[in-house]
């Protein structure tokens, strides 16, 4: 029997950091930067938080507040750094952006497997992984009354804070780039940086403001990861490939931050779907599964240019520097 | 003059690009209440100035006063602060946006945006001018008249009163350009200034009151309009005397070449883009063709060499003995071995038939590729070519080796046209092949394109300009929405005949 109840707040989880990584993406894209560096911004998020928890835990005395600042701060930072070193690369340097992308990526995984391997070898411990339970308490703390309420307290109201944020961030990007003025001139910037331009808008500047701005978001989808979703315990190489399968969720969404959201647990129920289909299923089956939220982004994919409407296409000039004397 | 403020006066400026100085001293002066024409060729610098005007280049040195008052434009926003608004080449829009959302596009209006209200300025200011445009209409919608009213609608919903357009006409109809002219007359009666950019000596002397010359880079003079004429004017451009006259020899001995018979082609999205087109072209003889853009020219051009699937009807080459070839079918190779070559100039120029980072000789190679012996290419070939092109069309490039997307729009067109002239055809197709040049350069092409006539080369020329396809066709084929309106006599056709016929079919006279 499929268990619902359990199965949709576990998708939600799964969910919750591809919706970070894409909301961020998303308006990365807009501003026409195509930063595949995402998957690596995300474990930098990841692991600078756990810096910053590590060393706050390790001063004892554990408070509410500075416990989930302290990591929170760290990971924006983190993320922040990333963001700005990619923005000063392709913006400012005119870098190629799939090359730099996927340099951030190798260079975020490994700046994240190094650090978290020193803090393992910091700790001591047996096992390779680093537990942070007293911070992670705090992120992952729910309502007090959720369980009194049943099957609807489990799938609403089960989720730690970082969970809500997401959805309102996703919500607040949406609204931000449909109905106000900057959201108007980001989307300008992207499709036709000239035209822009020529209107009087500072490229340069919209570029790096969303393109941070979305590393930040993403970075926060690692800090829920290894905080709520892992109850704080970081081990190397453990956030996988969700970083890639939130770019995915990006073209699945056809960069709408808002259907981002049921989006993004339709891809984390897809992503856990082997652990709820019938027992006695062999790996490979089971691998199989994990596939389909890519096999759907090519459906979407195929579909949208299909249809070929303009709307739903990607930024006009996504992945392409602006040099405002270009001839 | 002298009682008029100067609006703007510019002085001493001077641009360079790399090693070329683009503008050198340039002196101008922009009345209120007057339509300024600004004439050159092609790279004399005209857009360079007017983008100092309007904040896209920051010039290397000279003043600009804007009512007297020096001023610094740093940026386009400090255009617009000064009331100056430029219409581009190339429009300057987003084509998944709206008309409304493009025309607010940049501005710092205090408080939330509010579509509605916009879009009601916007209708505002289409009344008062006589505009026709749907403030809530995606771009992508839009025909080019359209898309140019909403950048004129852009500029003055920001309250420009120094409107400077470039090239405009280029894109439009006759209809169209009339509506145009109106419009600007209208502007400069309620007393702003206009500044047109152009290249057509028939609009200079119709709209403007006073013009400005560049000449490479440098200001020549300028004059009252109503006091000069074409000839002094194009003189003063090219710095020397030149004919303004386009020979038209009579054919001799044409023979039919090419013959289409009930021509009809399909678009991938299943729009029909030619239905039952039938015509011939004869040796020796220049076919022009004529048509609103995107009427089926480039589809009839690709069906003849073979580039396009087509639905139904037949292409006959016909041989001076009368045997005939169907062209239909054959591939693009076999029918450029016949003899007939296609010059098709797009209005990104590089977009069909050059590579813009290889050089002139890498580009005459993908003609030629096939010589040589082996697997070993023959460079000997292109590179005489190339140095015949260069020379022949007077070609400004610092060198053979130099990549062509380096070369100015109107010397990388030069390089295509040159090619495919050069290869020696007997049937040359060729469209918009002056597309943006100057008066010298488009003579130069014209005679060369008379030159193939007299030896013989049946010629299908599609052109914008509809007064250099009445001086330079024998006959011309109007298209009309993919059909025939009909092919008249290049030598009594009138310019508005033919533009009722671009419009209507069969120029409304049957209707």
């Amino acid at each position: 029997m499929f268990d619902i109840v359990s199965f949709i707040p576990r998708a939600v989880m799964q969910g919750i950091p591809l919706l970070y990584g894409a909301t961020g993406e998303t308006l990365t894209e807009k501003s026409g930067n195509l930063n595949l560096g995402i998957p690596g911004i995300m474990y930098v998020g990841a692991i600078s938080g756990v810096i910053g928890a590590f060393l706050y835990e390790r001063g004892g005395n554990v408070q509410p507040f500075p416990a989930v600042a302290i990591p929170l701060l760290c990971c924006l930072f983190g993320s922040l750094l990333m963001g700005l070193l990619y923005c000063f690369l392709t913006v400012t340097l005119r870098a190629n952006q799939n090359v730099t992308g996927l340099a951030m990526t190798t260079f975020g995984v490994g700046f994240g497997n190094f650090f978290g391997g020193s803090l393992i070898k910091l700790t001591g411990s047996d096992v390779p992984s680093i537990a942070l339970s007293a911070t992670s308490a705090y992120f992952s703390k729910s309502l007090p009354f959720a369980d009194s309420l049943g099957a609807f307290g489990k799938i609403f109201l089960s989720y730690g804070f970082l969970a809500y944020l997401a959805v309102v961030i996703a919500f607040v990007a949406a609204w931000v780039l449909k109905k106000t003025r900057v959201g108007l001139h980001l989307r300008a910037v992207g499709e036709n940086p000239a035209t822009a331009d020529a209107a009087g808008l500072n490229i340069t500047r919209y570029k790096y403001a969303a393109t941070c701005a979305g590393s930040m978001i993403a970075g926060l989808g690692g800090l829920y990861y290894v905080m709520d979703y892992a109850s704080g315990v970081w081990s190397n190489n453990a956030f996988g490939d969700r970083g890639w399968l939130a770019i995915a969720l990006v073209i699945f969404t056809i960069w709408r931050p808002n259907i981002a959201v049921p989006a993004s647990f339709l891809f984390g129920g897809l992503y856990i779907l082997y652990l709820f289909i019938p027992a006695g299923m062999s790996l490979s089956v089971k691998e199989l599964y994990k596939m389909s939220p890519y096999v759907v982004t090519i459906i979407v994919l195929i579909i949208v240019s299909v249809r070929n409407k303009k709307e739903n296409q990607p930024p006009e000039s996504l992945g392409v520097a602006y040099f405002r004397e270009e001839r | 003059m002298g009682n008029k403020v100067a609006a703007v006066q510019m002085r001493d400026i001077t641009k360079s690009f790399g090693t070329v100085k683009a503008n050198d001293k340039v002196w101008l002066d922009i009345y209120r209440g007057e339509i300024l024409a600004l004439l050159g060729e092609n790279g004399s610098g005209k857009t360079t100035l007017m983008n100092m005007l309007s904040g896209i280049y920051f010039p290397d040195g000279g003043q600009i006063f804007v009512d007297g008052k020096e001023v610094t434009i740093g940026s386009p926003r400090d255009a617009f602060d000064l009331g100056i608004g430029m219409i581009h080449q190339h429009f300057k829009l987003v084509e998944v946006l709206t008309a409304a959302e493009n025309i607010v596009l940049g501005l710092r209006e205090k408080g939330r945006l509010n579509m509605a209200a916009v879009e009601r300025k916007v209708r505002e200011i289409c009344e008062t001018y006589g505009f026709d445009v749907d403030p809530g209409q995606k771009v992508y919608d839009m025909s080019v008249s359209q898309k140019q009213t909403v950048e004129i609608v852009k500029v003055l919903y920001r309250g420009a009163d120094i409107l400077i357009l470039d090239e405009p006409t280029a894109v439009l109809t006759p209809q169209e350009t009339d509506k145009l002219f109106a419009v600007l007359r209208n502007m400069r009666d309620s007393g702003k200034a206009v500044v047109i950019i152009t290249h057509k000596m028939h609009e200079v002397e119709e709209l403007s009151d006073r013009v400005a010359v560049l000449r490479q880079g440098r200001f020549v003079g300028d004059m009252a309009t109503k006091d000069t004429n074409a000839q002094e004017m194009t003189n003063m451009m090219v710095g020397h005397a030149v004919s303004l006259n386009i020979s038209r020899p009579e054919p001799e001995d044409p023979r039919p070449r090419i013959e289409v018979k009930g021509l009809t082609v399909r678009s991938i999205d299943g729009i029909v883009k030619l239905d039952d087109v039938s015509f011939t072209a004869r040796s020796g003889e220049i076919l022009g063709v004529a048509g609103i853009s995107g009427c089926g020219q480039k589809e009839l051009l690709e069906a003849i060499a073979g580039l396009q699937p087509t639905e139904r009807g037949s292409i006959s080459y016909i041989n001076d003995d009368g045997s005939r070839e169907e062209l239909l079918g054959k591939d693009p190779l076999s029918i450029l071995e016949m003899g007939v070559s296609l010059s098709f100039v797009p209005e990104d120029r590089l977009g069909m038939g050059l590579v813009g980072n290889m050089d002139m000789t890498g580009n005459m190679m993908l003609r030629s590729y096939r010589r040589g012996k082996g697997p070993f290419l023959d460079r000997r070939f292109p590179l005489h070519r190339a140095e015949w092109v260069r020379q022949e069309l007077d070609v400004n490039t610092p060198g053979l080796t130099t990549p062509v997307r380096r070369l100015s729009g109107g010397n990388v067109q030069k390089v295509l046209v040159g090619r495919e002239i050069a290869s020696a055809p007997t049937v040359l197709l060729t469209a918009y092949a002056v597309r943006g040049l100057d008066i010298g350069a488009s003579y130069t092409i014209y005679d060369m394109i008379n030159l193939q006539k007299a030896k013989g080369v049946a010629v299908i020329y599609v052109g914008e300009d509809l007064d250099v396809l009445l001086e330079l066709s024998d006959r011309i084929l109007v298209l009309c929405g993919g059909k025939v309106s009909g092919i008249v006599d290049g030598r009594s056709a009138t310019k508005r005949e033919v533009g009722m016929m671009m419009t209507k079919l069969g120029g409304g006279r049957s209707a």
